[in-house]
């Protein structure tokens, strides 16, 4: 038990109260989420172990192929090139995400309000506009290629548009501001004292970012990074419109196999498998987090 | 009483056909000449029609009321989106007098997806391609069609009767047929002649075509291009077919269902695998678009009417895909969607479309060369998984 915890059970009835009044307000939406997130999960979970309809839906005979299919060369491949796509997309977001959040928190109360905004700002438009926006400004008679063509640059028009590549591109366009903000956060909870003790003591400044800034931050850089890679594996809009449908990632195979191959046990059991490695993610992250803040405790 | 009935239900669409016909004119001049032919067929066909219904016989359909009142009914249809002419749904509230909301799906795989999930979709008429039609008779879906309550059907022509998914319309009724093929820029490539065209694109192509993604119209350049059968279930000519399709993947710019044509227009593609009646749609802004037909053959393919056996409205289900056949109304969604519709009089009335858009003087006789779609029963699984596996690669 953590010393806040023995506080808590120390105080008795008003911590009590507070407590069933926090009930009461998370409740509402702890049930909601629960409940939803719950049942849907349970449906997959059974449709996994049965057989398909052949008109989609299931048929209620028990097996276990579905996850023994999802071990296929061809459907392990698709995990494969997906986990590749979304862990670039994870580390170009880092890449670029960290250094913005960082200046960010250097900037000046009113700037920084103005920079966040414009962090979100791109969430004022519908994710598939913004999207098709990307198709025009790379297909081979787009603005882009028109320009090089017309600086002389390039003599053919660059393949930019429907490559692996377009598709990295189109997800760190669409989730890098899910990087930036809990970046910001975590470097903006920095205590400055820490800083500055690490330079009276002689710490350069890189120094002071590897040793200090860098560790606390670390479990808002994975919040940010779970964030990116998550939906950049379940993306399918995506790959489907930059990738112009030649890159599969599992978000489509999902997609295609409740509403084209209506196979909806196997497609429970490719979405069960997202979830599972979403789970271990997020107990990786936690795992560190708590390794990190257990070691600051000890270090104040 | 049926006779009664049905003669009132004739005098409403006689008023929609006056409203279609003042609609058509003021709207393009250049369609002008479906009113004329359109009028006097619509007066014979309503003639013919209050004939069918006092001299019918049993019902060899569904089991329906003859009195039902159409304005106490509403309707649900789901079509595919830009396959019907806009106002649609208000033209035939004004003409039956049922509330209509028309929603839209992208894919039959879409559509099959909502109506097999089990319980009442809520729709009441799908509009779905002729072998998913057949799929789902067999997954018993669907209402068997009363020809009764749909006079207009002696307007289809003889060939759309017999289609392979569907012999007799029984249970579906065609909106609109046509073939698969290569629409191409004429003044940027030379006519094709072979799936290869686009299977195994030359030097300044490469790159340069698009194939369509949905899996029997994906199978379909490789299948005719080896010289399979279009319907073909046997595991080693699939396996061939998969091979010749992984081996076409890095040619192509993409798999496209939807913008091929537009690609066509900005340049991007040269040539693209498309539906007859959506290359007209490039070709009305360019007319260097072309469509061609390769040698080795297509498919026939039919989109078809369903009525759900949900629907809580099969009278006004059946109303509605009888207003659909009505010359004068599947003339003008022929003229809206650019596709043929299989519609005798209606294609007569806009005969002159085909000087602009050549694939719409397609004769029944020419498309009933290529091959019907039906669907694959059992191997549908394995077109799915060769589906993955080619795009996937």
């Amino acid at each position: 038990m953590s010393p806040s915890e023995k506080r808590i059970s120390g105080r008795g009835a008003t911590e009590r109260r507070a407590l069933s009044a926090r009930a009461v307000f998370a409740g509402p939406g702890l049930l909601y989420v629960t409940l939803f997130m719950s049942l849907p999960l349970l449906l997959i979970l059974v449709y996994s172990f049965f057989t398909r309809g052949r008109f989609g839906g299931i048929v209620w005979d028990f097996t276990l192929d579905n996850y023994g299919r999802a071990f296929e060369p061809v459907y392990l491949k698709v995990f494969g090139t997906s986990i590749v796509i979304a862990g670039i997309t994870t580390l170009l977001a880092l890449l670029l995400g960290y250094p913005t959040a960082y200046a960010i928190t250097r900037l000046s109360p009113r700037w920084r309000t103005i920079a966040l905004v414009l962090v979100v700002l791109p969430f004022w438009t519908n994710f598939l506009i913004r999207t098709y926006a990307w198709i025009i400004l790379l297909n081979s008679e787009g603005p882009l290629n028109s320009a090089l063509l017309d600086l002389g640059i390039i003599g053919a028009p660059l393949g930019l548009l429907y490559t692996p590549a377009a598709v990295v591109v189109g997800l760190l366009y669409a989730y890098l501001p899910l990087v930036v903000l809990p970046v910001y956060a975590s470097i903006e909870r920095v205590d400055r004292q820490l800083l500055e003790a690490a330079s009276n003591l002689g710490a350069s400044r890189i120094r002071t970012f590897v040793d200090v800034t860098l560790p606390l931050t670390l479990p808002g850089v994975m919040i940010g990074a779970i964030f990116v890679f998550v939906p950049s594996m379940g993306n399918f809009v995506v790959p489907e419109l930059l990738g112009g449908g030649k890159t599969v990632m599992v978000g489509n195979l999902i997609r295609d196999q409740f509403l084209e191959a209506r196979d909806w046990p196997f497609g429970s059991v490719l979405a069960l498998f997202v979830v599972f490695l979403l789970v271990a993610l997020f107990a990786l992250q936690a795992a560190i987090s708590r390794r990190i803040n257990g070691k600051q405790v000890t270090r104040v | 009483m049926k006779c009664t009935s049905d003669v009132l239900f004739h005098d409403l669409n006689v008023h929609a056909i006056t409203r279609a016909y003042k609609r058509a004119r003021g709207r393009k001049a250049m369609h002008r000449t479906i009113g004329k032919a359109g009028l006097a067929i619509a007066g014979a066909a309503a003639a013919a029609m209050v004939l069918s219904a006092c001299g019918g016989g049993d019902s060899a359909g569904a089991d329906l009321d003859p009195d039902a009142d159409l304005s106490q009914q509403s309707l649900t249809v789901s079509n595919w989106a830009g396959y019907y002419p806009e106002d649609l749904g208000a033209q035939f509230q004004a003409a039956v007098g049922t509330p209509m909301t028309i929603t839209n799906h992208a894919t039959n795989e879409e559509i099959m997806a909502k109506l097999t999930a089990g319980g009442d979709s809520g729709i009441d008429v799908a509009f779905v391609s002729g072998q998913f039609a057949q799929a789902l008779n067999e997954a018993g879906l669907i209402e068997t069609i009363n020809p009764e309550f749909v006079p207009n059907m002696a307007n289809l022509y003889p060939e759309a009767k017999e289609l392979a998914y569907d012999p007799g319309n029984a249970y579906s009724v065609p909106y609109a047929w046509g073939t698969t093929g290569i629409c191409y820029r004429s003044d940027l490539v030379d006519e094709p002649t072979s799936w290869n065209d686009i299977l195994e694109p030359s030097g300044e192509n490469d790159g340069k075509v698009t194939a369509l993604a949905t899996e029997r119209w994906l199978m379909l350049p490789a299948q005719k291009a080896l010289g399979f059968s279009a319907n073909t279930t046997d595991e080693g000519e699939m396996e061939q077919v998969k091979e010749k399709l992984i081996a076409a993947k890095p040619g192509l710019l993409a798999y496209d269902d939807t913008t091929f044509y537009s690609r066509l227009v900005s340049g991007e593609a040269t040539m693209v695998v498309a539906w007859d009646g959506w290359c007209n749609y490039g070709t009305a802004e360019n007319p260097d678009i072309k469509f061609v037909v390769p040698s080795e053959g297509s498919d026939l393919w039919a989109d078809t009417m369903v009525v759900l056996k949900t629907s809580e409205n099969k009278e006004a289900a059946h109303a509605f895909i009888n207003y659909i056949l009505d010359p004068v109304n599947h003339a003008w969604v022929a003229e809206n969607i650019l596709y043929k519709v299989p519609n005798a009089p209606a294609m007569e009335a806009v005969a002159g479309l085909a000087a602009d858009f050549p694939n719409m003087g397609y004769t029944p006789a020419e498309l009933l060369k290529q091959e019907g779609l039906i669907d694959l029963g059992e191997a549908g699984p394995m077109y799915t998984e060769i589906a993955t596996e080619v795009t996937s690669s």
